[in-house]
């Protein structure tokens, strides 16, 4: 017997039918039993070094919050996070999420209102914000160091702690005008004779519709109740139809500064951030009009139903995230306020973390000076009648 | 075909021997069980990610769990109550209790959200009934403590909607899925002309997806054809063509698309460039319908041929020949004799495209602006954003219940057998 003959005989590759199937078997169950690990991989990870899943809105604002909150936290506890950028469909997904019992975020950005919203249905996490949060750095407890509106309910105790608030407002191209002539108010915005081009809006209700009343002449806290009123929202429409064969619409934050440098609108309603970003960091013409800003809060909530572990890694990074200097840190890194009375007296100096010239207080949505003209976004209104307007509004754009 | 033959010849040799057909008869049935069992992996699967989801959907569009399981007391104190009058002082000490159990278990949130679904502006009022009830000890007269708190209790369209929500079904999210609502004494009315926004959505789904259809057809006839009467290999070479943008991320074909048609896009900087157009008159070819049906045009176009060409293929070249050589023009002949034996791929192409294009959400989304919106944005809505799912649940089965209703209109009329897909 020769040696090749060995070889093909008890054969290099024994390769059979059988072996194939077992192959393809075995193939299949690797592949299965992995796909089960990348599901209960970072539970088991968890056990071993913790792990906070935080779920906020991507973009520079997840980044300051990443370099303001996160990064001093690692550094201090060890403690790691998996980043998840889907707060803009949070709530829905918190709500699906509790009604199919598997909690899988430990603390998640969202707005103030459906915030308050999840949190009456018992799908949040009680905060007692006196025991819960870090008094001020004099002592003032937190309850009474938070902006008046900035959390929820009674004041004691809620779902839902603020961080920031931001504000939608106008801004403009410079080019588009000449220096003397600039818009400076919402009915500078609704003039298109004397101010003309397009205008970037928002493809929601809120917004546009306390800014058409406004530049009717409607105060500003009058405006609710005028709202309200099926007459006074057909007065908003009304007003919002002078400016209709002149808008674009945009639905996500990044497109009204594109809008603007593109010159496919010469003024648009967008994040505050967004513009800052724009000026400060890509040296973009623009400028604000800081009348009718209409400013919002944003901050935590904590799931209800977390495991014991969980939900004291999340409390932990509750209290820190929230404490005076976290919120003055995150100041620098984007032009939100923080919702700490504290935190705004140690910000007289604070400057941009890219350019120390850049003073970030004349950018803060809720600076004394701008709140003086500004809107404050109202959560109970926009609670009982969004859907309604929601609905009309829709039906104004297709028609 | 082998079975059938079997009981053929058993029936023609063994004409009065009962042992040999009841075999027979048995082994059929053996052979039509293991049949039955080989598919049960494939009827599972659809059990488990068809129709249960879809039982699922239906049920959400007529469950209204809310106050039923929320407010248990205050339904039973409203369930002999005729809207005629206000309630007994009864209903109101149920409202306060229940109010408060709801506050202690935090489920007050679920009633505000539900019924303000139906009425804008009940959200605030539980929300505030409920707080300020909550530590409120007996009352005398709860009807004064409620009406205290809100005059609103002291009228009848409250009650009347709870009342109407105290019922475990509910066709609510199909009337407001209809455009209409309830009036103020309790009937059906159409909801102001500046708010009706499903009707139109559907109608304008529809129409537009027979648009879509008939460009498929259009240009995925001409092209069938043309491939169809190709040697093999080139015919071949031709189907990799049309499935190469197929198998492609539907994402990345959109993007494409937006890089052709946005306003200062491939296509209109070619029309300024070249001087046809001014550039501050660009055409809008996105953000629009127009974006909408060109896009979803190319993107389904696919579903049109491959369906058409399969049944081309099959249809010998010498037919068209022998209508000629009989003396028929080439386009009478094509007419009259290639064109009928291809229908049934037409058929099956229009109704694959109509079907596909009905339900589309992506394309439009991203291209269709306002106008070329259709009514699966609108269920996403719901689902996203309002967080209202009885209704996107209630819209989804309106849209299953015309798609399903379209397809046995088809088969109605051409009869089942003439639709073959591939």
């Amino acid at each position: 017997m020769s040696m090749s003959d060995r070889i093909s005989d008890e054969g290099a590759f024994p390769v059979t039918r059988r072996d194939l199937l077992a192959l393809g078997a075995a193939t299949a169950g690797l592949v299965s039993l992995s796909a089960l690990g990348t599901l209960v991989g970072p539970r088991m990870a968890q056990a071993a070094t913790p792990t906070i899943d935080l779920t906020s809105w991507g973009g520079a604002y997840q980044m300051s919050q990443i370099n303001a909150y996160e990064k001093p936290y690692t550094k201090k506890t060890g403690i790691t996070f998996n980043n998840i950028e889907k707060s803009a469909n949070g709530p829905a997904l918190l709500t699906a999420q509790e009604q199919s019992g598997n909690v899988n975020w430990d603390i998640v950005d969202m707005l103030q209102s459906p915030a308050f919203r999840l949190y009456d249905q018992g799908l949040l996490q009680e905060i007692d914000f006196d025991r819960d949060l870090d008094p001020a750095p004099d002592g003032t407890p937190a309850a009474q160091d938070f902006v008046e509106g900035s959390l929820s309910g009674d004041g004691r105790s809620g779902g839902y702690v603020s961080t920031i608030s931001y504000s939608t407002l106008f801004a403009y191209n410079k080019t588009a005008f000449g220096m003397d002539e600039a818009p400076k108010t919402i009915a500078d915005v609704f003039d298109v004779k004397k101010f003309p081009g397009m205008r970037a809006l928002e493809k929601i209700p809120a917004g546009n519709l306390e800014w058409a009343l406004y530049a009717d002449g409607v105060a500003i806290d009058k405006i609710y109740d005028e709202l309200k009123t099926p007459d006074g929202a057909t007065r908003a429409f009304k007003k919002l139809d002078a400016l209709k064969p002149h808008a674009i619409w945009w639905s996500q934050g990044a497109q009204p500064p594109q809008m603007l440098a593109q010159k496919q609108a010469t003024i648009a309603s967008a994040f505050n951030g967004r513009i800052f970003n724009a000026i400060a960091a890509d040296s973009q013409p623009f400028e604000f009009i800081w009348d009718g800003g209409l400013y919002e809060w944003d901050g935590w909530v904590v799931p209800a139903g977390l495991a014991k572990e969980r939900l004291g890694q999340a409390m932990k990074f509750l209290r820190f995230s929230t404490s005076t200097k976290s919120l003055v840190d995150q100041a620098r890194y984007i032009a939100y306020s923080p919702a700490r009375k504290s935190s705004f007296k140690e910000m007289a100096n604070l400057t941009y973390y890219k350019n120390s010239d850049i003073h970030m207080m004349q950018y803060m949505p809720t600076s004394p000076e701008h709140l003086k003209v500004a809107i404050p976004k109202s959560v109970s209104f926009w609670s009982n009648y969004g859907p309604q307007l929601s609905q009309r509004f829709s039906a104004w754009l297709s028609a | 075909m082998n079975a059938s033959l079997s009981v053929v010849e058993g029936g023609s040799t063994a004409v009065g021997s009962p042992p040999l057909k009841a075999s027979l008869r048995r082994a059929e049935r053996r052979k039509r069980r293991g049949a039955i069992l080989l598919t049960l992996p494939l009827l599972g699967y659809l059990g488990v990610l068809f129709l249960v989801p879809l039982a699922g959907m239906v049920w959400l569009s007529v469950a209204n769990t809310a106050v039923p399981d929320y407010m248990p007391r205050t339904v039973a104190a409203l369930a002999h109550w005729q809207p005629t009058g206000l309630p007994p002082e009864a209903a109101y000490a149920s409202v306060a209790s229940d109010l408060q159990i709801a506050f202690r278990k935090h489920t007050f949130g679920r009633i505000a959200k539900r019924l303000n679904q139906e009425v804008p502006g009940t959200f605030g009022l539980i929300n505030k009934t409920t707080f300020r009830t909550a530590h409120l000890k007996l009352q005398k007269s709860w009807k004064a403590a409620l009406e205290a708190i809100d005059p609103a209790w002291g009228t009848l369209p409250i009650w009347r909607l709870l009342k109407r929500e105290s019922s475990p079904v509910t066709a609510d999210f199909y009337v407001a899925a209809l455009d209409m609502q309830y009036g103020p004494k309790g009937h059906l009315m159409r909801v102001p002309a500046y708010s009706r926004i499903y009707i139109p959505l559907f109608i304008r789904t529809a129409w537009m997806s027979v648009l879509i259809t008939l460009l498929t057809l259009m240009l995925g006839y001409p092209l069938a054809y043309w491939i169809s009467r190709m040697p093999e290999r080139r015919a071949n070479v031709m189907m990799i063509a049309v499935l190469l943008p197929f198998w492609t991320s539907l994402l990345v074909r959109i993007t494409a698309w937006i890089v052709l048609l946005q306003s200062h896009g491939v296509i209109n900087s070619l029309l300024v460039n070249s001087g046809l157009v001014a550039s501050n008159a660009r055409p809008q070819l996105m953000n629009n319908s127009l974006g909408t049906v060109t896009v979803m045009t190319q993107v389904l176009l696919p579903f049109m041929v491959l369906p058409l060409y399969s049944v081309m293929r099959g249809i010998p070249d010498y037919y068209m020949r022998a209508g000629v050589s009989l003396g028929a023009h080439p386009w009478r002949a094509f007419w009259r004799v290639f064109a009928p034996l291809t229908l049934p791929g037409v058929g099956a192409g229009a109704l694959l495209v109509f079907i596909l294009a009905i339900g589309y959400y992506i394309t439009p989304e991203l291209v269709g602006g306002q106008t070329g919106q259709f009514i699966s944005n609108r269920i996403a809505f719901n689902v996203q954003q309002s967080l209202n799912w009885g209704l996107a649940a209630a819209l989804g089965t309106i849209l299953t219940t015309v798609t399903l209703a379209f397809f046995a209109l088809y088969s109605l009329i051409s009869g089942t057998g003439r639709v073959s897909i591939g």
